[in-house]
């Protein structure tokens, strides 16, 4: 079978599941779905229509990005549009087979929204309500409406025609569309793609290899996780169309062991592939030849820095060397080796398959197109997020993540992992593109955003990361092995009431050596989240050193717990839940905590928040 | 040597580019990286033990003792340190009387953290072997811990 004929057998397929009689039930079954319980709902699902002898079909797909809402169910039946059911339970997965199914009422009190042509009244259209209006779906335009486990699904919308385009092309001239297109590689630090691959290109060497890194160490990022188990295909065209580009006969993908889910899905699709004729020898019938193997990341982040991957990959421990000679020179087994995150891979096939004019719509100058982020921390809205790179940080927090939760008060947002920086509310208004965040301290990164409200407290997220540094440190370089174990050292005192009036300069100071000294990315940007808080927060620092408190009231060698006598109902759930037995009082009065006893775990106050609020945590000094 | 082992090994080629892959898939099998399969590697794939413990120790993936029935990876990363992850861990180390990195005496339970789960849109979450559990509090951590219990209790009358 030709490609044409594979574009229209897989279209027919698609279009009689969608546009048949048989109602289809799309549940969101990504990570983030399952931790919630998606599979119980298809259980449910499958189950409750079994009962009515298969009146609907049920399917698993990936996520739309609304996490915090999860689990997400989308119902599509023949002349309405597609509904989304957020929160699902059983009980409501029951009802809506009843009611909506086998009924014709789409019970709008529990849809969140709509997408298709027609309109039901008191159901919003989904990319209209607030979370989704600012945004642009283009990485994400699958996600969540096909079935990552189908290949002929994302073929019906288009996949692989971007890799049938490139291959009828030549080589030079895939390079100059991406070029055109300005895509930068979205793996952190924004490197023209085209020019990546024009360097390995330039090597006279017969032998080359391409590299997806779906590493994603970046703790609190999950957009390639997300992407990966959604819509596989899309960042396996874009590798076929950059091995076919670089002349690469050989591929990996470097994927961490900590994605089950994604690895699964990843395998599945890639047997899809050879066996629709993606993948193998003569690819799609022009001669081309391309394997992919997938390589399990064995939890180190520095696997993610490429000559570290490298390491890896050949069976070595991941160590990052000197560069030059860069991998596009001197790569896997010292053959030039391109290296292209996933989303970046995911890009390449949407500008192959719809022409780089309709990429650069959005975005900036200098960045273009759209960006994934990974929105979380103590916002409203949790969930993966696209927007156009130049959206500014205010836009994102506000509007698509709904503000603080809890009506907290914004402290911070951490951009670009421990590479990155916490920036304050005076940078809400800045950009986010490679070259403002870049000015503003902070660096783009792979695309986590981690916002922070007042009980986040930014001598701790320093130490946190410092904490983290030091665990991935790799070792090689004294600077990244020891200063950052110093830096760490001076922090914990700091947050332990033990700071001194000189800590600050020191830090300054060893940043500076360690920046200097180290000689991979990891150790060269680890002082940054240290760094951008003591430029922004720097009388958090004073007071934590100076007063010994801590105004977040977080650090635990500077607080205490104690009950607010007004507030205290003698409901005795602080008493018997305190596992070291800190609390004394009898019922229906008032209870008080040893303040020598207590181990400062927190139980007390969760219990008692919400209902009556009486226990708080105070300054010790 | 095991038959196990002997059956692991016979999947691969020798080549060394192997020993990663070969070593997780010991451990995804025997839960652990034992004395004997690290010798019976060595030999497979002529590479000196010691180079094995070096790659093997450099991966926070490989564990040389073996995990519990139930082994738990409470996240650390940023955005469940954020909403309190820390407090988790100490939670569960409490119930469970045993620190992260141990397991509990009738090998039941163990606990590690991990870097990030990628569920970070619903921090703090843990990884119950291949299950993630979100949105976590510290009453949760009682609960799931007695629905482990009560599960556990279950397959083994059966
Ligand atoms: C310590 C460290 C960790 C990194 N982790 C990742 C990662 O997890 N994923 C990723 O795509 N790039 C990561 N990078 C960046 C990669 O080394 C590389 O620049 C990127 O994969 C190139 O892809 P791109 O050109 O498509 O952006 C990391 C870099 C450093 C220094
Ligand atoms: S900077 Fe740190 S991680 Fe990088 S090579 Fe040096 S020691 Fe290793
Ligand atoms: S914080 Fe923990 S130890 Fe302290 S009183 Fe409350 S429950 Fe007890
Ligand atoms: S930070 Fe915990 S899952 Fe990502």
């Amino acid at each position: 079978m030709n490609f044409n004929q594979l574009v229209t057998e897989s279209v027919e397929e698609y279009n009689a599941l969608f546009e048949g009689d048989t109602p289809i039930i799309l549940v969101g079954s990504a990570t983030c779905g399952k931790s919630a319980g998606a599979q119980e709902i298809s259980i449910t699902f499958k189950a409750e229509l079994e009962k009515q002898g298969e009146i609907a079909k049920v399917i698993d797909v990936g996520c739309i990005g609304l996490c915090y809402l999860e689990p997400v169910v989308t119902v599509i039946k023949k002349g309405m549009p597609a509904i989304f059911y957020d929160e699902v339970t059983p009980k409501l997965a029951k009802k809506i087979v009843k009611t909506y199914i086998m009924g014709n009422d789409p019970m709008p009190e529990h849809a969140l929204g709509s997408f298709g042509e027609k309109q039901i009244e008191g159901i919003p259209e989904l990319f209209n309500i607030p979370v989704m209006k600012p945004q642009v779906r283009r990485i994400l335009r699958n996600c969540g409406f096909i079935d990552p486990e189908n290949i002929k699904h994302y073929i019906a919308v288009g996949g692989y025609t971007g890799l049938n385009r490139a291959l009828q092309i030549e080589p030079g001239e895939v390079i100059e569309k991406i070029k055109l297109s300005g895509l930068r590689g979205r793996g952190g630090a924004g490197f023209p793609t085209w020019m990546k691959w024009q360097f390995c290109i330039d090597s006279d060497e017969d032998e080359k290899y391409l590299i997806c890194n779906a590493d994603e160490g970046d703790p609190g990022a999950f957009m390639n996780r997300s992407l990966l188990e959604s819509d596989p295909h899309s960042v396996l065209e874009g590798i076929v169309i950059a091995a076919y580009t670089i002349g690469a006969k050989e591929g990996y993908i470097y994927c961490r062991a900590e994605y089950p889910l994604a690895l699964d899905r990843l395998k599945h699709a890639i047997s899809e592939m050879r066996e629709q004729g993606f993948l193998g020898e003569d690819i799609l019938g022009t001669g081309f030849n391309f394997n992919i193997k997938i390589k399990e990341g064995a939890g180190a982040f520095v696997c993610g820095e490429e000559t570290a991957l490298i390491a890896s990959i050949e069976g070595k421990r991941g160590m990052p060397r000197t560069r030059p000679p860069f991998p596009t020179t001197y790569g896997l087994w010292g053959k030039p080796t391109v290296i292209n995150n996933v989303e970046t891979m995911a890009s390449v096939s949407l500008i192959m398959q719809g022409g780089h004019n309709q990429f650069i719509k959005y975005g900036t100058e200098e960045s273009k197109g759209t960006k994934t982020f990974s929105l979380v921390g103590n916002v409203r809205n949790t969930g993966l997020i696209e927007v156009p790179l130049g959206t500014t940080l205010r836009q994102v927090i506000d509007e698509i993540g709904g503000g603080i939760i809890n009506n907290g008060k914004f402290k911070a947002v951490q951009i670009g992992g421990p590479s990155g920086g916490c920036l304050p509310e005076s940078f809400l208004d800045t950009k986010i593109d490679y070259d403002s965040l870049t000015m503003a301290g902070a660096i783009m990164g792979s695309g986590g955003l981690v916002v922070m409200d007042q009980t986040s407290c930014m001598v701790d997220v320093a130490r946190y990361f410092l904490e983290f540094i030091q665990n991935e440190s790799c070792g090689k370089c004294v600077p990244c092995r020891l200063g950052t174990k110093q830096m760490l050292d001076i922090l914990t005192d700091i947050t332990q009431g033990k700071g001194k009036s000189e800590d600050m300069d020191l830090l300054l100071e060893l940043a500076e050596g360690i920046k200097d000294g180290s000689l991979c990315g990891l150790g060269q940007t680890s002082p940054n989240p240290v760094l951008t808080t003591i430029k922004f927060f720097k009388e958090e620092y004073d007071t934590h050193i100076n007063e010994k408190k801590c105004p977040a009231l977080l650090c635990k060698e500077l607080i205490d717990y104690q009950v607010i006598v007004e507030k205290c109902e003698g409901c005795m759930l602080c008493l018997k839940s305190c596992p070291v037995g800190a609390v004394s009082g009898i019922k229906k009065e008032l209870h008080s905590i040893d303040k020598e006893k207590c181990i400062k775990c927190g139980t007390c106050i969760e219990l008692c928040s919400g209902k009556y609020n009486a226990i708080e945590r105070v300054s010790k000094y | 040597m095991s038959k196990i082992l002997n059956k692991i090994l016979s999947k691969y080629s020798g080549d060394k580019s192997d020993l990663i892959p070969i070593l997780q898939d010991i451990q995804s099998n025997l839960g652990y990286l034992s004395e004997e399969a690290i010798i019976a590697v060595s030999k497979f794939a002529g590479i000196p033990e010691s180079e094995i413990y070096g790659v093997a120790t450099f991966y926070t993936q490989f564990r040389f003792t073996p995990v519990g029935k139930k082994h738990v990876m409470v996240c650390k990363g940023t955005a469940c340190h954020v909403k309190g992850a820390p407090q988790i861990i100490e939670g569960i180390e409490r119930h469970l009387d045993i620190k992260e990195g141990e397991v509990t005496f009738d090998m039941e339970y163990s606990l590690e953290s991990v870097g990030c789960l990628g569920c970070c849109a619903l921090a703090p979450c843990a990884m119950v072997n291949e299950d993630v559990e979100s949105n976590l509090t510290l009453k949760d951590v009682k609960k799931i811990f007695s629905r482990m219990k009560r599960e556990s209790k279950n397959n083994d009358c059966n």
